[in-house]
Parts: structure tokens; sequence; C-alpha cells
């Protein structure tokens, strides 16, 4: 017993020792309980977000307005069910399957990001869903690109790469609705009236009242806080929504002598419904992929049967 | 055999970005059989003319060395420094070598 204690105390003091001297955990690596399961808790909410944030922006291939927008959106899309899959394998590695992940997903005991909860009314809350949502992930991603898990960080490199075209097609929509007609124009700021706060909501509560935060940063999960990030994310964002028209809704930004800015409150009430299950559409994101799950079963059943069969006929 | 819906077996999937290059590990993928490995590591990992060649292995096939065992299994090759042209003096004013 004594020596099982010591030995865990020398293993946690390496594990640590590699952290500070950023080394990359691998997944046969010996790690802490608590940094496998905050590892487990954010990598799998963060491949439910890529793969449930493909339904608002599904819902207008069909309405898309032109050629290029359809084949635009659907590229984009199709790389977000990548980024699912891509973080999928690498939180396989910490030892649990991605049946369980589905599962915990179906029961609701894992979440995805809350902003997939909100409705895209119309064409330009494409554009602002890839220019806000996308550029807040973005922001996220390319800080955790440094994160201390080998194949999480892999994963977010390759992601990273991915994402800029997202960010830009959308960016692209609002930019051309802001050159069109005064509805466009309009519809245009309704979108970013409607996404703002959501997109800022997307880094989490405030540092102070995040609990996990400490921990996360301790061992490189984490590089930066959700204040920093989110802070990060509205000083780039605000002169792109100027330069094309647009206007921040929030009547409390200020603007700091250095040219940063410091947001209004954010209405947290609304965050923490919407987490809890009651935002506009969170029983319709979980039923349909509950639903698509079911109904696709006989895909992977055949598809086991097939390899068994052609097994045994070689 | 996979009795359990976990969407086929994982697969290590490979890619070579140019011709004469060596294949470099990419990430994985989950298929029911080598086919379907092929395809969805082209759809999950090449959208973007990432690569010429593509390799998938089942990853139940890999043998593989850890770092935790490193230390002993590489430490015949660390004492063996007469391997390495360092090791070695020349005259002075020899080139090329
Ligand atoms: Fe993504
Ligand atoms: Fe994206």
């Amino acid at each position: 017993m004594l020596t099982q204690t010591i030995n865990e105390e020398k293993l946690l003091a390496e594990f640590e020792a590699k952290i500070n001297a950023e080394i990359k955990i691998e997944p046969k690596d010996w790690m802490p309980d608590e940094y496998r399961k905050h590892l487990i808790r954010q990598m799998s909410q963060h491949a439910h977000s890529e793969v449930i944030g493909m339904q608002p922006e599904g819902n207008w291939i069909t309405r898309a307005p032109s050629l290029r927008s359809k084949k635009i959106l659907l590229a984009k899309i199709q790389d977000e069910g990548g980024h699912g899959l891509y973080l999928y394998s690498a939180a396989e590695t910490l030892g649990v399957s991605r049946d369980q992940f589905i599962q915990w997903l179906h029961e609701g005991k894992a979440k995805y990001s809350s902003v997939f909860n909100y409705p895209t009314l119309n064409w330009a809350d494409i554009g602002a869903i890839g220019w806000l949502v996308d550029g807040a992930a973005i922001t996220n991603q390319v800080s955790l690109q440094r994160t201390s898990y080998g194949p999480y960080s892999r994963a977010m490199v390759r992601i990273c790469k991915e994402e800029s075209f997202h960010q830009r097609q959308g960016y692209e929509i609002m930019w051309r609705m802001m050159e069109g007609t005064v509805d466009q124009q309009k519809m245009a700021q309704d979108a970013i009236d409607r996404w703002w706060w959501p997109a800022l909501m997307m880094f989490g509560p405030h540092d102070t009242d995040s609990p996990r935060t400490s921990l996360a940063m301790k061992w490189r999960i984490k590089r930066e806080s959700n204040d920093q990030l989110r802070e990060k994310f509205i000083n780039k964002t605000i002169s792109q929504a100027e330069i094309i028209g647009l206007k921040v809704p929030d009547p409390n930004l200020i603007r700091n002598e250095d040219g940063t800015f410091k947001h209004g409150d954010i209405n947290w009430d609304e965050f923490w419904q919407v987490v809890g299950g009651n935002g506009p559409c969170n029983q319709q994101r979980l039923e349909h992929h509950f639903n698509v799950h079911k109904e696709g079963a006989w895909v992977r059943e055949s598809a086991i049967a097939y390899n068994i069969k052609h097994t045994n006929n070689q | 055999m996979e009795t359990r819906d976990n969407q086929g077996q994982l697969w290590e999937v490979f890619i070579q970005s140019k011709p004469g290059q060596a294949f470099k590990h990419a990430g994985s993928v989950h298929a029911y059989d080598k086919n379907m490995a092929i395809e969805n590591a082209r759809d999950t990992y090449t959208r973007r003319g990432e690569g010429t060649g593509l390799w998938l292995i089942p990853s139940s096939e890999i043998v593989a060395v850890t770092e935790n065992e490193a230390e002993y299994f590489f430490e015949p090759a660390d004492v063996k420094i007469y391997r390495h042209p360092t090791f070695y003096n020349v005259p002075e004013g020899v080139t090329n070598m």
C-alpha cells in the first residue's frame, strides 16, 4: 500500500516534469485519473460539437442562393464531419470506445457547444455562423494546438489548417449582403444581433466561475483561460464588423485607449438555460442525431455481415 | 470479429505527401473492411490534395515500442558512439570527407 503511494507520487512528479518541459503526453504514458477524465470530457464535447454543428448549417444546403454558395457550404459541412472524426479518434486513445461516446451523448451525459441550440432562420445566419461561430472556435482551437495531450494537439493542428476557409466564407456572405440592398443589410445586421452573444458564450463562464480551469491550466490541457480567449476574439472581430458596416449589439461596449475592448455584461442566465437543455433547439438537435444513428444501424449491421462473409470466403 | 456497434474496427492512416517521400502517420479511421478503410481515409484525411499515396493498417496489427520501454530497448545503440562520424579524428587540411 505504502509502496503504491510512493510509486504514484513518483509517477505524478515525472508526469508534471514532462508537462513543464513541454513534452507531449502520449496515450500509453502514465497520467493522473483527473487528467484523463478532464480530457475525455473536453475532447468528446469538442467532437460532439463538430458533429451536431452540422445540423444548423445543413438546414440551408438545399436553399443556398447559388451553386457556388451551395458547393462551399457542402465542403464546409463535410469538413466539420471530418473534424468530428479526428476528435473521436483522438479521444478513443484515452480508452473509451466510439460507441460509448455516442451513447453518453444520447443519454445527455456528454454535452456539445450550446451555440448549436440556436436556429438558423435565414441565409444571413450561415454568414454569421461561419464568421462568428467558426471565428470563436478558431480562437479556441489555435490555442489548443499547444495542449499537452499529443493526439489532441495533432488533431487541432489539422483542424486549424482547415478552419480559416470556414471563417472567410462566412465573412464573405456578410460582406456581400452589406454591399446589397437595404433589406439585405438589415438581414445581415439582424444575424449579428442574434449570433454575437451566443458566440461570446462559446468561451464558457468567466474565469472566476469556472472551477475546472485551474487544473486544466496547470496540466496545460488549456493554455489560455476562457476570458483571455474571449477578449482575443472580441478584439479581432470588432474591426471586421466595422469594415463592412455592421454594428456589434453591445450598447455598453467600451473602447480602451490601447485599442482593445471591454464588453458589456453577458446574459449568463440565458447561457445556463441553454446548457441545461432549454435552448430553442436542444431537443431537436439531439433527437435528430439519435434518430439518424438508429435508422442507420442497418447499414452498420450489413457492413459487419459483408465483412464476415467476405473473410470466410477467402 | 466486431460484435458491438462501434462503427467498425480502428485503422491507422499513413499519407505520402509527394512521390518518393516516406509515408507519415496522419491519424485513424473506423471501417469494416479494407476498401471502406481506404475510402474513409481519403474522405477524412485528403480533402485538399494532402497525398499521393495512402497506407491503411488495422491498429491491432501494429507492433510498437513505447517511450516507457525506450530507455532499455534502445540502450545498446547509445554506447556505440563509434557509429557516428564525429567519433573520428582526421589530419588538418583534409576536406570533403
Ligand atoms: Fe470544425
Ligand atoms: Fe469550422
